[in-house]
């Protein structure tokens, strides 16, 4: 059954709701009826339901406190989504929410854990720090009870995976806040020339002019004005339901709406982001029922429904007198306005001459009716202290709240603007901004419509000229310091439940006692009471923190100072920070090729490489060897395309060479190779390959597949400070590469091509170039895998011609697609070593048994002079090369086993494979200058600690003479 | 995000570029001591202060010299090398 709208008003001039538009929903398993436009908590409000939510403590009844985002009393949750802010959610047809942090079948009405409140003397602040202090073994029985009774909400696991894209956007000025500041501002900043966003986190512009009314429909007059103006400038966009979710440096801000997170950079930011309307602090201040005076006005102007219908306003400003009128005006009685201030309002709105006001007064308790406001109690009050002997009972079902506000200055905090408390207003206010910031409006502590609306218009002048775009001359002119706010809206009861925090159920006496026990820094306060930590992360809570505070410590809120406001300004869904998900990887031309070859993938940097190709169900292993026999025995093919590739162009690229090298290049014959390694300036060794002579002035040469990038980027940053006569071209994506391996490789590849690939006319180490198959190819005679071999260089676009005519011409000798795997095993055969692996990022040249490669009588090379000093030195240990016993069964050593002797670490394994070509396990290594003669037996510490024998052999493991390459 | 200003590219935002480390002139290698030769190579001064950096702009390929507050992460200026 639908329930009966009780509290819907007739329809009001600028109301959010569509009439025509129902929406039946579900809340605690009964079925109600909204609008188009509500949000949760309204439509609730509308059917009669109060308590929409349970505190998270004491698990007392609440409801609408702020309406705005501004306290969690109404955190509900529907199957997908967790902790949804029912003051802020749009109705949606057949929504079913439930209240969270409810316990047994009575739900949020008669919620089984509300005996907590009663024992709310046994939960002292700081409760969890002592809970758990001791005695220690009450800790975990402590703790299993916690995890029952605390959180919010409860975690879905079985959600489907929503990928959420970030946006990107650019603007000269963004301004945060919708209200008349900021639409004035980013209507003169606009009019000005400059693009401007103006975001809000409202799904509608205005702020308070829609819903703070005072009795008549001006103001809202005044917003149709000002959206007029606003649609008549095309490059200012009012973007809604969008909060700025932080400021980073350069105006780069976060921008957050329910679909997703929008990077926005601006060139100046105009904080127009108002206030937070502040709870006075007294018994039972948390009763449904109890609601701030914007909270009551935005039930009536947005949702056009009934707050209550017998109210009593507390109030220390004309806002609540405003207030009072719109509530007259629809039809609900005031009892009385109770007036903190002593001396009260001077223009009282004709509509209230005759309700009773009482100054200097206080309300000093709530009183319930069920889990409803039922009266107050009133009394007369004094700097902080109200009259416990004498007070007045009114009976009302809503209690309005406007003793103040707090800014909204997050941004600026985050900006790191400083701000300064200025007694004029009771706030802090911006006291110095930096660089394109500017604030407008509540948060610049202007308070009165109409400076409001003239504060906006100067900041966005000031953007406009700060941005270069307007000449005009600043806007001066004298405003106000109206003051809304009351220096101390807290009323002691002997009682408590005089709530500070309503996120976390903070009562006055808990500041106290916090203080008592030593807390007494904001920043100790804050963490041991939790205040200002729970959800709302203190919008509604920390200003009266600061001035409990500082009554207690008896110093000036300055003193007192704040807590840091960090980002996010409200909660972001963690979907919406993780985004899409963006780690692209690279693939060379071959991919498609290696795909439909059944490549079984492995990434090498940020490259996709075939480790190898599966064959039926043959075992991983089975594959990589049968690889590695084909290259032995016939011939292979492997795409080597990921190798870095760089042309080198200029009279001084010998030069250039000799500098960042190791070896000797200025003497390279052209159409010849020389093996290259780089070390870096303390002497390691970081990257190696092979540097070809095309030319006097033209040498191409490879590095490493991971090392290309950084290899480009410092030879580039060395060549800035040298200023030699060179060209570098990174070619590593415009070339593609393949090596054609095996004892077989000439016969297949004279098919291909008119060069001459006699050993006499193309030697071993030669460099040629000719078309294979037509395409222009640069041909390398290698012998990294230990087999006569051709690295074949082409054009990115036409590697793949060349592959697909060196596997037919292959067919004939049952021509073998290798990957990365069996490679590293042909390789370690010959005992070449991969930088990386067989070194660290603390060997050098010399320990890594490279000494072949460095030409220590060159003038220079980078790293030189550290090697000068290393040389002097004994190394601590060199490379090696090992085998395992023939006969050796069992669990091989791994790469990083130890090599243990007389009991201490005495090097490790840095490679090891077995080699079916010399059956046996062949592997590389380090290990301490004592043990590394040819022929020593030592012992490597397996897995499991197995102790397994090993022998220093000299490498190459296969083919010493290296015959086999150089046929 | 902070921006960068590019001698050749302009201001684009920090995530285009890599950072180099600072500007440390090296000693003369074949006259310097051992001594010298290492401090060059392994030690680095990180005293909050007016710093000059390389900065990669990743993108493009450009080596440039950033002087940066890092007591404020402020960047005074930016040129390239030879320029300053």
């Amino acid at each position: 059954m639908v329930s009966l709208m009780t509290s819907r008003l007739p329809p009001v001039l600028g109301e959010w709701i569509d009439r025509t538009q129902p929406r039946a929903f579900c809340f605690e398993g009964k079925h109600y009826s909204g609008y188009e436009g509500d949000v949760i908590s309204s439509a609730l409000w509308a059917a009669g339901e109060h308590v929409l939510g349970r505190s998270f403590k004491y698990h007392r009844p609440r409801g609408i406190l702020s309406l705005a985002n501004h306290d969690v009393n109404t955190l509900m949750e529907d199957r997908f989504h967790v902790n949804l802010r029912a003051d802020v959610t749009a109705l949606r047809e057949g929504m079913e929410v439930t209240a969270v942090n409810t316990y047994g079948s009575g739900g949020v009405q008669g919620d089984r854990a509300r005996f907590v409140d009663k024992l709310s003397g046994l939960l002292p602040v700081g409760f969890y720090y002592k809970a758990f202090h001791r005695p220690r073994r009450f800790a975990q029985q402590w703790e299993q009870f916690f995890r029952y009774m605390t959180g919010l909400g409860r975690p879905k696991f079985d959600l489907p995976r929503i990928i959420t894209g970030k946006r990107y956007d650019f603007v000269d000025v963004v301004v945060i806040g919708a209200g008349p500041s900021g639409l004035a501002a980013g209507i003169e900043a606009a009019s000005c020339g400059a693009s401007v966003i103006i975001v809000d986190e409202n799904t509608r512009a205005g702020g308070s002019l829609g819903y703070a009314r005072g009795g008549s429909d001006a103001s809202y007059d005044r917003l149709q004005q000002l959206l007029a103006q606003a649609a008549h400038l095309p490059n200012l966009q009012i973007r809604g339901g969008t909060f700025a979710a932080g400021w980073y440096t350069d105006h780069w801000i976060a921008l957050v709406d329910d679909q997703r997170m929008t990077k926005l950079r601006a060139r100046a930011t105009i904080v127009a982001s108002g206030a937070f309307e502040q709870p006075a602090v007294f018994r039972n201040n948390d009763l449904p029922g109890v609601m701030f005076a914007s909270a009551a006005q935005r039930l009536i102007y947005r949702y056009s429904v009934k707050p209550m219908t017998q109210a009593v306003v507390l109030t220390a400003n004309r806002e609540g007198y405003d207030a009072a009128a719109d509530l007259h005006r629809h039809g609900i009685g005031v009892s009385v306005i109770v007036d903190l201030r002593d001396q009260g309002e001077n223009a009282i709105p004709e509509s209230l001459r005759d309700v009773r006001v009482l100054k200097g007064s206080c309300v000093l308790e709530a009183t319930a009716r069920g889990n409803h406001l039922g009266g107050v109690r009133v009394a007369a009050f004094a700097n902080g202290a109200p009259n416990f002997d004498h007070s007045e009972s009114f009976a009302c079902d809503g209690l309005l709240v406007s003793c103040g506000a707090a800014p909204a200055a997050n941004l600026l905090y985050q900006a790191g603007c400083k701000m300064r408390y200025a007694c004029e207003v009771e706030q802090f206010i911006p006291d110095v901004l930096t660089p394109g910031l500017f604030a407008a409006g509540r948060v610049n502590g202007r308070h009165d419509l109409e400076d409001r609306l003239l504060d906006g218009k100067r900041a966005g002048r000031e953007a406009a000229r700060y941005l270069g775009l307007s000449q005009a001359e600043p806007l001066s002119g004298t405003l106000s310091w109206r003051n809304p706010t009351h220096p101390y809206p807290v009323v002691p009861h002997p009682s408590g439940k005089n709530f500070v925090d309503f996120d976390e159920d903070l009562q006055l006496k808990d500041f106290h006692n916090a203080a008592k026990e030593g807390f007494d820094n904001i920043e100790l306060l804050k963490r041991y009471s939790t205040v200002g930590m729970g959800p709302s992360q203190g919008k509604h809570s920390n200003m009266n923190a600061v001035r409990i505070l500082a009554r207690i410590r008896n110093e000036p809120i300055d003193q007192v100072g704040t807590t840091t406001a960090r980002p996010m300004y409200h909660p972001v869904p963690l979907s919406h920070l993780a985004g899409r998900g963006f780690h692209p990887m690279r693939q060379t031309p071959l991919h498609t090729r290696h795909q439909r070859a059944a490549a079984v993938w492995m990434q090498a940097g940020n490259w996709w490489r075939p480790e190898y190709y599966a064959v039926g169900r043959k075992s991983k292993l089975e594959c990589v060897r049968a690889e590695a026999h084909a290259v032995r025995t016939s011939v292979g093919l492997i795409d080597v395309g990921t190798l870095g590739k760089m042309d080198l162009y200029g009279p001084d690229a010998g030069e250039f060479l000799e500098r960042v090298y190791t070896g000797r290049f200025a003497n390279l014959k052209i159409g010849m190779t020389r093996y290259c390694a780089m070390i870096d300036e303390s002497g390691v060794i970081i990257d190696d390959g092979v540097v070809g002579r095309l030319g006097e002035q033209h040498f191409y040469f490879t590095t490493t597949t991971t090392g290309s990038a950084n290899v480009y980027r410092e030879l580039v940053r060395w060549n800035v400070q040298w200023g030699l006569d060179i060209g570098i071209v990174n070619v590593t994506g415009a070339m593609g590469a393949v090596n054609l391996a095996g004892p077989k490789s000439r016969e297949v590849l004279a098919q291909l091509t008119q060069l001459d690939l006699s050993a006499q006319a193309f030697p071993y180490l030669g460099l040629r170039q000719a078309n294979v198959e037509g395409v222009p190819c640069r041909l390398i005679r290698v012998g990294f895998v230990g087999e006569l071999g051709y690295e074949i260089h082409a054009p990115a676009e036409q590697i793949g011609v060349v592959w697909d005519a060196l596997m037919r011409a292959g067919a004939a000798h049952g021509i073998q697609s290798f990957g990365v795997e069996a490679q590293r095993l042909l390789r370690l055969e010959k005992g070449h070593v991969i930088i990386g692996q067989d070194t660290d990022g603390l060997t050098t040249p010399i320990e890594a048994g490279m000494g072949w490669a460095v030409k220590m009588d060159k003038n220079f090379f980078v790293g030189q002079r550290s090697l000068r000093i290393v040389e002097k030195r004994a190394s601590k240990q060199v490379a090696m090369g090992f085998t395992l016993p023939k006969t050796f069964s069992g669990e091989a050593p791994k790469e990083c086993h130890l090599v243990i002797h007389a009991g201490n670490i005495a090097g490790r394994v840095t490679s090891i494979a077995y080699s079916e070509a010399l059956g046996q396990h062949v592997g590389l290594g380090f290990i301490v200058p004592d043990l590394a003669a040819e022929g020593t037996a030592f012992q490597i510490r397996g897995e499991g600690g197995v102790m397994i024998d090993a022998q220093i052999a000299k490498p190459p493991f296969y083919d010493p003479a290296g015959d086999r390459q150089k046929l | 995000m902070k921006l960068l200003n590019c001698p050749i590219n302009g201001p684009r935002p920090v995530s285009e570029f890599a950072y180099g480390g600072e500007v440390r002139a090296m000693p003369h290698p074949p006259t310097c001591t051992d001594e010298q030769w290492s401090d060059y190579v392994f030690n680095r001064n990180g005293a909050p202060g007016v710093k000059k950096e390389w900065w990669y702009h990743l993108a493009s390929g450009v080596w440039f010299i950033a002087e940066r507050d890092t007591s404020a992460d402020h960047v005074l200026r930016t040129y390239l090398w030879g320029e300053g």
